[in-house]
């Protein structure tokens, strides 16, 4: 029995329910319904079954060094997942340059001379892109270092100073102790 | 004021100020998703392609040696290459003009070509993208200045158009004519 016919028939058993008024039992079923078919769909795949290679081996390897190229049409994806017909081209040469042996590295900097640094989704580590890799650690510490200024000022503030002769006589008359004189 | 106060005033006040010029330098046509050419001052990619049915003079990397020359890229689905075309049409007396066809079938290049007029000196077909992708083009059209030793000099994304001609490729163009 699957759930959907275990929960019609706990519905027609129990008949709490009037007919064809929802209940808070249908809405659940609802979300799971749409919750299941979610989980079992898949992403849609860039890559044309054409374009595949027979080898597993290296078709993995294309795949990994695809991901790791920016498509230069859409900029902020892989040409692994993009749909472009430049990044089909692309992952077309780096399939040719993998099946004829060249390594990761070697297909990747074959893009970096056409393309520049730019086309590598992670930026290199190199001293033009040192503020990019520090940058952020940078400013965190320096954050750190300026809130640890303002709450230690904070903590060493100065005990309140004691009433003066004055204000503790005017303080006399306003708790109504007489006119004031000590 | 304490300067615990006025050191993030300030810090914002030049966020905000780096953030204005961005915005106008933006209005003003900037674009910062086009990529510099590392290719600049490096020598044209080796490559030999085919010519457009009917048309002959197909493009090798040879024949773009011995005089400056401009390289475009076009395709007859391309919008923008519309726009920059009546102007290549006029300009073509001036400096040489080479095509690539890009991502095109090769008879719709050929027929576009027929109906808007050639400017072309040669033209190659690129339907692969494989020597678009030697020279890091990134869409089309996208316009590059060869010196007479095949040295790519300049590379213009986008339409030619007259305020670029004049400003920028044409004393380019004459600078490198200069012995």
């Amino acid at each position: 029995m699957t759930a959907h016919e275990r929960n019609l028939k706990t519905n027609r058993g129990g008949g709490r329910a009037l007919p064809h008024t929802p209940t808070i039992r249908d809405s659940l079923r609802a979300v799971i319904g749409v919750v299941s078919f979610l989980a079992v769909s898949f992403p849609l795949l860039a890559v044309e079954p054409a374009e595949i290679l027979v080898d597993p081996a290296l078709e993995a390897r294309a795949r990994d060094v695809s991901q790791r190229l920016r498509c230069v049409v859409c900029q902020n994806q892989s040409i692994d997942d993009s749909n472009a017909e430049l990044a089909h081209d692309m992952r077309v040469l780096v399939r040719e340059r993998i099946v004829a042996g060249d390594a990761d590295e070697d297909v990747v900097r074959f893009m970096v001379d056409r393309y520049g640094d730019f086309v590598t989704l992670m930026p290199p580590f190199k001293p033009a892109t040192w503020a990019l890799w520090f940058g952020p650690v940078v400013f965190v510490l320096l954050a750190l270092s300026v809130a640890r200024g303002l709450f230690r000022r904070r903590g060493m503030a100065p005990a309140t100073a004691p009433l003066s002769e004055e204000e503790k006589r005017r303080l006399r008359v306003l708790m109504g102790e007489g006119d004031g004189r000590a | 004021m304490r300067p615990a106060l006025i050191v993030p005033l300030v810090v914002f006040l030049g966020l905000v100020s780096v953030f204005m010029l961005r915005l106008i330098a933006l209005g003003e046509g900037e674009t910062p998703n086009r990529l510099p050419s590392v290719l600049i001052d490096r020598p044209v990619p080796a490559f030999a392609l085919p010519e457009l049915p009917g048309r002959g003079r197909p493009l090798r990397s040879e024949d773009l040696k011995g005089q400056v020359s401009l390289v475009n890229i076009f395709g007859s689905w391309c919008v923008a290459c519309l726009v920059e075309h009546p102007f290549l049409m006029r300009i073509k007396r001036l400096v040489p003009i080479h095509g690539i066809d890009w991502r095109d079938k090769a008879e719709q290049g050929a027929a576009w070509l027929r109906r808007q007029g050639d400017p072309y000196d040669r033209v190659g077909w690129d339907p692969d993208s494989r020597v678009a992708i030697d020279f890091g083009v990134t869409g089309a059209p996208e316009t590059f200045i060869v010196d007479a030793a095949g040295m790519i000099r300049y590379k213009h994304i986008g339409p030619v158009t007259p305020k670029v001609w004049e400003e920028t490729l044409w004393p380019l163009i004459e600078r490198l004519r200069r012995p």
